[in-house]
């Protein structure tokens, strides 16, 4: 049952071939078989999930109306608030503390009738791109358990690909979605700016941050799209407007005629050849679908990793101020008489990790008077150039596309200690944070080198998301029957039962 | 040897900039639905927003941006069609967040004027104070810090925090430098700080109760010998909880920072607090190293951009002006301009108003208010506004002169029983059985009785020495217990002893 998709799950549900009690103790059995080895979850929330399941089960037995994926396991990422459940953002600062309130994504997921079975671990803050910066300890990639799943949302794309649970969230501030989806083999979206609330996600960087969903197939990850985008009051930056109809476009998968842009900077050189051969074979699918494909130009690309890595940490040097041992989380330093100002100064020292640690000072300096215009000024003019850019390359095509990582999965520890190759791997998922648009990516195969999976990127406009799912669907479709099943199909068991 | 105020102001030119924080009073809090009853339980008003609970977000309160704009359009000032709200970045155990919310380099409303009158020995005096701008943000909480000699963070055992106020609505207005203003500085500060808080009273935007905090000001105070077009070093008396204490918080700095001068030291730029019991001010952290801020755009709001024609709404709903309106209530009441004076200070034009409105008297209704009842106001220390007679109250005691149901004498003693507590006007007559004694055979009778103990005084009037009849008018007083009409008691009496048309 566990190997099935959310979608096949919620039709044996609906037809009363399982229940989600049934569904939902096969999950937690197979975190119990495997997770030891893949490291996904920080917390499994066991008698929450079970109670949950019993509840849809009870509903559906009544014959009341359930949304599609009532009574389906999700795992979530530790990065936002669930009431009652242990939530640290990978951090050790938070180690401990149980939000007294949910989330919107939460608290969406639950009216659904959604299995939250736990929380999945994260690079600390999301700050990272392979999970090794979490508080308490990497995921290990369920293909190779030497090598990261990438991040940050590793753990919740390792429980995906491992059928620990078929959906799972995460969230993209520069590619923390798509990049892990990349490596792991498994679908996942960053909808568009807006599009899904941010109440209750611990923030990185605000103007960034963007809660999505993980899947095995584009539809499935369409179907828990629908289920937590929408207007929220509590969420400013909330875009009021219907939500795209991602799953009619996941359903129907038709490209024929639509214009597929390249981007010309974001391929080629740097590129693994396996994932360039990849990338390509993809378009040639796509073309033979019917749809066209041109070639756009985006200049300012180039410069988008710089910009990221003004305004994301500058924006985290101010909303990781909050943690400061006063109110809730870690406190340290609280004995003989020591000052508030001692206790937040001891506190942050030990509940911080390394890389928290280097953009809180990063983007504190790029903030400071005196070099404001430098650095976090420039940056913000990059921005609006790199939406230019997209205006322009969306004028010549329907979607963009790219290779989603340069790479495939590298080794736990290959590059702790060089964060500049680490941030490269963001290269080509960080133009889409910067412009507030939407990207998914899906995979396209494994790379012949090492047999690893390769991430292939879809970009669409802002609130246009449904175009991600119908070119997505459209090449999953193909490339199931040019590989003669799903990708995740060769990834190894790891002994647990299936 | 400290300088005389005189001193200071023939060898000094003052100049002020002033900043006055007002806590609106929406029915909830700036960026979250908090409500904001002053005095509640500690924490009992909080919420993940306001604590800044991880992953909470801030939305902005629509009606905290009309009454801005309100504030803005009252006070001149042009109102931007698009501003923002930026983080301004320090850390301080009461401010949740470790950043406040504010605006920075993008203000709601900008470039305002308020005009105020002082009096003064020439006359009264016109000043224009110009308004920089007008901004919205968000207050903190409250630190109790016990332990330590100070009160202050440093040195304290332990504090405690109430975060009741963390996010309530607070809009800050400040003022261009103020030149120009010579000896008159501190009678200007007090002028213009009362003036923004009439507006703002008649706005119906804020409580503006200094006392309570819900407006609070930070006078701004530097010295450049006359003629000079140098501006000396300021500095910033905060704390400053009354009107009175704006003057004399004015005052005491002026005198401070010649003092230094005259010694050949120089001023320091730097916070100081206002002490009420002596009127001075201590040195509070120092400016001279400037606090980065690291002001950056909030990420979390979308910037304000108010429709044009909503902002033409707000504009006709604006009340009156109160320089205005004294000047109109002036003339309608054909008031002096001292006793003008002495109303405003007094703060009792409201209810004067109130009053008149009634159908009262303008100039009883002032006398009673500004008189008898002011007095009594003083000896219990307390603001008018807080005793429990009512315009309502006070007209009907008028009306009740007017019509001989009682004596001035006999009015005040009603008064005093509404005062305190008695009731009405109606039912502290019945209470206390007081009546005026109109009855003419009731006042003859104690006349003759007057007559009959003082006979020679009695001669000497009817000998057409009127002056004389005052003694026998008063024993009449004390015989009928002060209930007759003394002018009434004078005309029967002069009757008696056969001096009437006298």
């Amino acid at each position: 049952m566990i190997n099935k998709t959310a979608a096949e799950m919620a039709d044996a549900l609906s037809k009363g071939e399982t229940t989600s009690l049934a569904l939902t103790q096969a999950h937690l059995d197979r975190i119990s078989a495997v997770d030891s080895k893949v490291k996904a979850f920080l917390h499994v929330d066991k008698e929450g999930a079970l109670a949950q399941a019993a509840s849809v089960d009870a509903k559906r037995a009544k014959g009341e109306k359930l949304s599609p994926l009532a009574g389906i396991p999700l795992a979530l990422k530790d990065v936002l608030a669930q009431k009652g459940v242990p939530t640290t953002a990978g951090s050790k600062i938070l180690q401990g503390w149980r939000p007294p309130y949910d989330s919107t994504v939460a608290a969406k997921l639950k009216a659904a009738g959604v299995v939250i079975v736990g929380k999945t671990n994260m690079d600390e803050f999301a700050m990272g791109s392979s999970t090794e910066n979490s508080g308490f300890g990497p995921t290990f990639n369920p293909w190779d358990l030497t090598r990261t799943p990438g991040g940050s949302s590793g753990g919740s794309a390792a429980a995906v690909s491992s059928f620990q649970t078929p959906l799972a969230i995460g969230s993209d501030t520069g590619g923390s979605i798509r990049q892990p989806a990349a490596l792991t083999g498994i679908v996942g979206v960053r909808p568009t700016y807006g599009a899904v609330s941010r109440y209750g996600l611990i923030a990185y960087s605000s103007s960034l941050d963007q809660a999505g969903p993980f899947g095995r197939t584009v539809l499935d990850t369409a179907l828990l799209h629908e289920v937590i985008a929408g207007h929220d009051a509590h969420d400013a930056t909330s875009i009021n407007a219907d939500v795209p109809a991602v799953v009619a476009a996941a359903k129907s998968g038709d490209v024929k005629g639509l214009k597929i842009g390249v981007i010309k900077q974001l391929q080629g050189e740097g590129y693994q050849k396996g994932v360039q051969t990849r990338f390509d074979e993809s378009l040639k699918l796509l073309a033979s679908l019917g749809a066209e494909i041109v070639e756009v130009d985006c200049p300012n690309f180039e410069y988008a990793l710089a910009a990221y890595y003004l305004i994301a940490p500058s924006e985290a040097s101010s909303n990781l101020a909050r943690f400061d041992a006063m109110r809730y989380g870690l406190r340290v330093g609280d004995k003989d008489g020591a000052s508030a100002e001692a206790v937040m100064n001891i506190t942050r020292d030990a509940g911080f990790g390394r890389e928290v640690k280097r953009r809180i000072i990063l983007g504190t300096y790029a903030l400071s008077s005196g070099y404001y215009d430098a650095y976090y000024g420039s940056a913000q003019k990059i921005r609006t150039l790199i939406i230019e850019d997209y205006a322009k390359a969306f004028a010549k095509a329907d979607v963009l596309v790219s290779p989603t990582a340069p790479t495939t999965a590298y080794k736990i520890g290959e590059k702790v200690d060089d964060p500049m190759a680490m941030y490269l791997g963001d290269v080509a998922t960080i133009p889409v944070n910067l412009a507030g648009i939407c990207g998914m990516s899906l995979p396209a195969g494994l790379a012949e080198e090492d047999g690893l999976p390769v991430g292939f990127q879809i970009m669409a406009p802002a609130m246009q998301d449904q175009r991600l799912y119908q070119v997505g669907a459209a090449l999953e479709a193909a490339l199931n029957s040019k590989w003669g099943a799903p990708i995740l199909s060769n990834a190894p068991s790891l002994g647990g039962a299936a | 040897m400290s300088a005389t105020y005189d001193e200071v102001v023939a060898k000094y030119d003052p100049v002020l900039g002033l900043e006055v924080h007002v806590e609106l009073n929406t029915n909830s809090k700036m960026f979250c639905s908090c409500t904001t009853t002053f005095g509640a339980e500690p924490n009992t008003q909080t919420c993940p927003v306001c604590l800044a609970l991880p992953g909470a977000l801030p939305v902005v309160n629509e009606k905290a941006i009309e009454s801005t704009i309100k504030i803005g359009l009252a006070l001149n000032c042009s109102i931007a069609p698009f501003s923002r709200f930026a983080r301004k970045n320090y850390f301080y155990p009461d401010m949740p967040k470790n950043f406040q919310i504010s605006q920075y380099d993008e203000p709601i409303c900008v470039d305002g004027f308020v005009d105020v009158e002082i009096e003064t020995d020439e006359g009264p005096k016109q000043f224009r104070v110009e308004i920089e701008r007008v901004h919205m943000e968000e207050d903190t909480g409250k630190s109790l810090h016990v332990g330590g000699a100070t009160g202050r963070i440093h040195g304290a055992e332990y504090s405690l925090l109430d975060y009741n106020r963390a996010g309530i609505p607070l809009v800050e207005i400040v003022t261009k430098i103020v030149p120009g203003t010579g000896k008159y500085a501190p009678e200007v500060a007090r002028a213009y700080v009362a003036e923004l808080r009439d507006i703002l009273r008649g706005l119906g935007v804020s409580d503006v109760k200094m006392e309570q905090g819900s407006l609070r000001c930070d006078a701004n105070v530097s010295l450049k010998p006359m003629g000079s077009e140098v501006l000396g070093t300021r500095s910033e008396t905060k704390n400053v909880n009354s009107l009175r204490s704006v003057e004399r918080a004015v005052r005491g700095e002026m005198i401070r920072h010649a003092d230094l001068l005259n010694e050949g030291k120089k001023v320091k730029q730097e916070t100081r607090h206002f002490q009420e019991d002596t009127g001075l001010t201590r040195s509070g952290r120092s400016k001279e190293q400037a606090e980065d801020y690291r002001y950056f755009p909030e990420p979390d709001l979308i910037p304000v951009a108010p429709d044009a024609a909503w902002i033409e709404e707000l504009r006709k709903t604006l009340p009156e002006r109160p320089s205005i309106r004294r000047k109109r209530l002036k003339e309608e009441w054909a008031v002096p301009d001292k006793e003008m004076a002495a109303m405003i200070n007094a703060d009792v034009l409201d209810i004067v108003e109130a009053t008149v409105l009634l159908g009262c008297d303008p100039t009883k209704a002032r006398t009673w208010w500004l008189g008898e009842i002011s007095r009594i106001a003083n000896e219990k220390d307390v603001a008018i506004a807080e005793l429990s007679i009512t315009p309502a109250d006070v007209a009907e005691v008028v009306s009740l002169i007017a019509s001989g149901e009682l004596t001035d004498k006999l009015a005040r003693q009603v008064i005093e029983g509404i005062i305190g507590g008695e009731g009405n006007a109606k039912q502290v007559i019945d209470k206390r059985g007081i009546k005026v004694v109109n009855n003419d055979d009731e006042l003859i009778a104690a006349i003759e009785r007057a007559c009959a103990a003082q006979p020679e005084t009695a001669e000497k009037v009817r000998n057409g020495h009127i002056p004389a009849a005052g003694a026998l008018i008063g024993a009449v007083m004390k015989d009928t217990k002060g209930q007759a009409d003394a002018a009434k008691v004078r005309e029967l009496l002069l009757g008696h002893l056969g001096q009437s048309g006298n």
